[in-house]
Formats: structure tokens, sequence, C-alpha cells
């Protein structure tokens, strides 16, 4: 991998005919330009721009969190972050539920970690009939813009881990961008909000982990010397979420 | 030629232009473009559903932009609400810019782009294309190319760059002045050209010559604005 340069739309990343465009991309006379503002890379010959903003745009498959904003008869529309409403269908959850009482299992105002089942032209399915899903009962739920969530989530997960284990909180990231923390204490929650702030600030550089790693050492002094028993039995505990690719 | 400009600017000479991107946390894309003494802030929404659902495009999304310049903006206080002005300028503005925009993907989408004019000393429309362009950009929607915008102007019988508030409308000596509103992609094509009043053609063709000179300028401060944004 070469390194990686910040483009702006209408840039000339490489010229000549030795290369091929990928995504956000496209071959001029002029040579191959950018058509989005991001990072640039270059493998194999092959020219690809990675967004570093924008908007959610939902995929099949893509687990996120949502927020109840209305109940029917058959199940509950939520907010997941893109202008297209999505819809959680009483068939798509895994327990039984007294249909006169849909506000019983989820009311206006819960989160749930939700998946995304299927998009057609009327909007978004939601299922949560998957391990790691379900309504999220404690904990907080902070925003990040969504390009952001891979440099979050690092290679095979290795960033997120980090976080993890550093703070002994419970994350779960939604691919809209929107992050669940579950920790024991408010304060390793925040840590690991200052944390995931911190790695979304600095996403652009390279080396990130090696930075975090370091910005743990110099942040969590004052966390580590009172409840050091506690980490020491947290670490060894298994970390139950999976993480969300 | 014995022609002097009032603040002492040579005729092909810009005022001082400064270029911020990412100056509203709660937009999508933002920025800020100054020159001389006019401000434009510009803050981009979107690609959001379209609403009223009866402007839904189902083939492409849609660019609404919406001109504002706030009642403090000028000396004389500025009746507040969309005008005839503001309207058309609006409209000139999603001309300018649609040409460069890649909205195929987006189908019954909406991009809001919001530009208000905080303090106006003429070539604010100019300054608001070149702010809503780099906020576009900023708010990651699939563009070809950045948009600048410069106006050039005849002032009695001398072609001069980016005429200020003097200059475009209190300028009575002679011929009087005619100002030239003009925005182009990086490449120098033209997206558009506003003229009001008299000039031939070929001073015409002087002007937009001394335009294109000037927007390849505002276009390499436009850049270092979007990248000076990544690596603060």
């Amino acid at each position: 991998m070469t390194e990686r340069k910040v483009v702006v739309p209408g840039e000339v990343i490489v010229k000549g005919e030795d290369h091929l465009p990928g995504e956000w991309t496209e071959k001029t006379e002029e040579g191959i330009i950018s058509l989005r503002y991001g990072l640039a890379e270059e493998v194999n010959r092959l020219v690809k721009v990675i967004p570093l903003s924008g908007v959610y745009h939902p995929r099949r498959g893509n687990v996120v969190i949502g927020k109840v904003e209305n109940v029917t008869f058959n199940g509950w529309v939520l907010n997941i972050g893109c202008e297209d409403t999505a819809f959680l269908s009483l068939m798509e959850v895994p327990r039984f539920v007294n249909k006169d009482n849909l506000e019983e299992v989820m009311d206006i105002g819960d989160s749930a970690i939700v998946k995304i089942w299927g998009i057609n032209r009327r909007g978004i399915d939601l299922s949560i009939k998957s391990r790691g899903l379900g309504k999220i009962e404690e904990g907080m739920i902070i925003e990040i813009n969504p390009y952001k969530v891979p440099r979050v989530i690092g290679k095979e997960g290795s960033m997120i881990k980090i976080i993890k284990d550093e703070t002994g909180c419970n994350i779960t990231v939604g691919q809209n961008g929107f992050v669940w923390i579950k920790g024991d204490k408010i304060e390793d929650e925040l840590l690991a909000k200052k944390a995931i702030l911190f790695v979304t600030e600095k996403s652009f550089i390279s080396g990130l982990t090696e930075e975090v790693i370091k910005w743990f050492k110099e942040n969590n002094v004052s966390l580590k010397k009172v409840p050091k028993q506690d980490m020491t039995e947290k670490v060894s505990k298994p970390i139950k979420t999976e993480d969300k690719k | 030629m014995a022609f002097k400009r009032l603040d002492g600017r040579k005729n092909n000479e810009m005022r001082k232009i400064k270029a911020k991107v990412g100056i509203i946390p709660n937009a999508d894309g933002s920025a800020m473009f100054s020159i001389g003494d006019t401000i434009a802030i510009v803050a981009v929404y979107g690609p959001r559903k379209m609403h009223p659902q009866h402007k839904q495009d189902p083939e492409k999304g849609v660019l609404r932009c919406t001109y504002n310049m706030n009642s403090f903006s000028v000396s004389d206080r500025m009746r507040p609400g969309p005008s005839r002005r503001s309207m058309e300028i609006s409209k000139i503005m999603e001309w300018a810019l649609s040409p460069v925009l890649m909205l195929k993907k987006y189908p019954g989408s909406v991009v809001d782009v919001h530009i208000n004019i905080i303090q106006a000393d003429a070539g604010t429309r100019c300054a608001g294309i070149n702010a809503a362009s780099m906020a576009l950009a900023h708010a990651g929607i699939p563009m070809k190319d950045l948009v600048s915008s410069i106006a050039v102007g005849k002032m009695d019988k001398t072609i001069v760059l980016d005429l200020d508030k003097y200059e475009d409308s209190d300028f009575k000596e002679g011929e009087g002045s005619t100002d030239i509103p003009i925005s182009m992609t990086g490449k120098g094509e033209l997206t558009h050209i506003q003229l009001d009043g008299k000039i031939d053609k070929k001073q015409l063709k002087e002007g937009i010559k001394l335009a294109e000179k000037a927007c390849k300028e505002i276009h390499e401060i436009q850049k270092q604005a979007l990248k000076d944004a990544l690596k603060k």
C-alpha cells in the first residue's frame, strides 16, 4: 500500500494510461480524477478514493443502531439516521409479543441494535433475529460520522478491541455511525467515548493504532490507579459483543 | 492609463480572500468564503428525501439552493425574508453548480444548500458560489470538479476585476459601471455568466480571459482550504 493523500473533486490523482479507475474516480484525458473529497489510495495500479464525509447510505446486511419513533399495530418505526423510514416488523422479533401491547417490548424513545434485512422502494425492513441484536437497556449512545466507522473498528476489529480492553466497556458500532457504549462505571463509558472521538478526529493519520495506545497511556493514568483489580478481572473475562463488520 | 481604483488595487487584482471548511458542526458540509468585506457562509444538508413529494425526481437527485442576505449584512437594514432578488440568485446558483454535481445515484433525494451572506460588499453571489462548491465537496457529494466564481466589470471604458460596492453601484463617471459575474470549473469551463449593462464583444472576451485567470487562483485557494480542514 502506498501512502494516501487528500484529494478534492476534480483533482488529478495520477497521470498517464498505466492505472485503472476504481471507486469514486473517473478516467479523463488528463488522467484519473477524483469525484469526491477524501483520501486517494493506489493498490496494484487500481486507484480509488476513500470518502471521509457524507450521510449514511443503508445497505443490506448492515448492523445499525436505531431509535423507536413510532409504534404501529404490527411493528415499530425506527430512525436509523437516514431519511428513509426503517420498519421493524413484529414477525422479525424472535420471541412472543402480545399483539395488543407492543409497547411492552419497545416503546417510543427506546433504542435497539438492528440489522437491515432488505431495502425497497417503500423503505427499509429491519430484523432482530440474530445474535447480538435487540433492545438496548442501558449504557450510552454517541454519534459519529458513518464514514469513520471503519476507522473506529480498525483492521479486523483491532482498534475497537484496544478501546474495549483499555476501558473495560462493551462497545457496539453501528454502520450508521451510532455507537453504543456500556460499561460498569460512567467514568469508563466517558473514557471510551473520548477515545472514539479521538479516533474520528485523527482518522486520516497512518499508524493510528499506535497513536491510540499512546493516547490511552496519557489519559488512562487516573483511572487505572484506583480500580486496578477490576481491570485485570475484566480483561480475563471473555468480551461478549462481537465486532460488527 | 490614468485610471485608478479607490482602494489602490490594480485593474486585474482581486480583494483579499479567506476560505475555511467545516465551520458548522451540525451540517453535513459547510464552508466560509470571504472576499474583501463580503462574507458568505454555506451549510449543506443531504442527500435526503425530497419534501414536498411532488418535487421529487425519480431519475436523479435535485439541488436546491437558498440564498439569503442577512438583515445586518448591509449598512441600511435589509428587509428579511425571500425577495425577488434572492429567489433569482438562488436559481442562478443552482444552475451554476449543477453541471459539476453527479446526483444520478440519489433518485428522489434533494441536496439542500443554504447560502447566508453575513456581510455584503458586492460580489455576494460569487462568494456564495465559491463557498457552496467547497461545502458540497465537504459534504461528500460526488462531483466532477469544483466551481470558482468571480465578477469582472467595466468602469467607464476600463475592464477591472472583482468590483466592490462603490465600483459596482456608485460609480457614475463616463459610461458608468457594468458588472459581469462569471463561474468556471477548475478546468476553465464556463458554468455561469451574467451581464446587465453594455459591453462590446472585444471587451467581454478580454473580461472572460481576466476572470479565467482569477478563477484558477480561487480554485487553488478552495483546494487548499479543503485540504487544510483534514490536516488540522
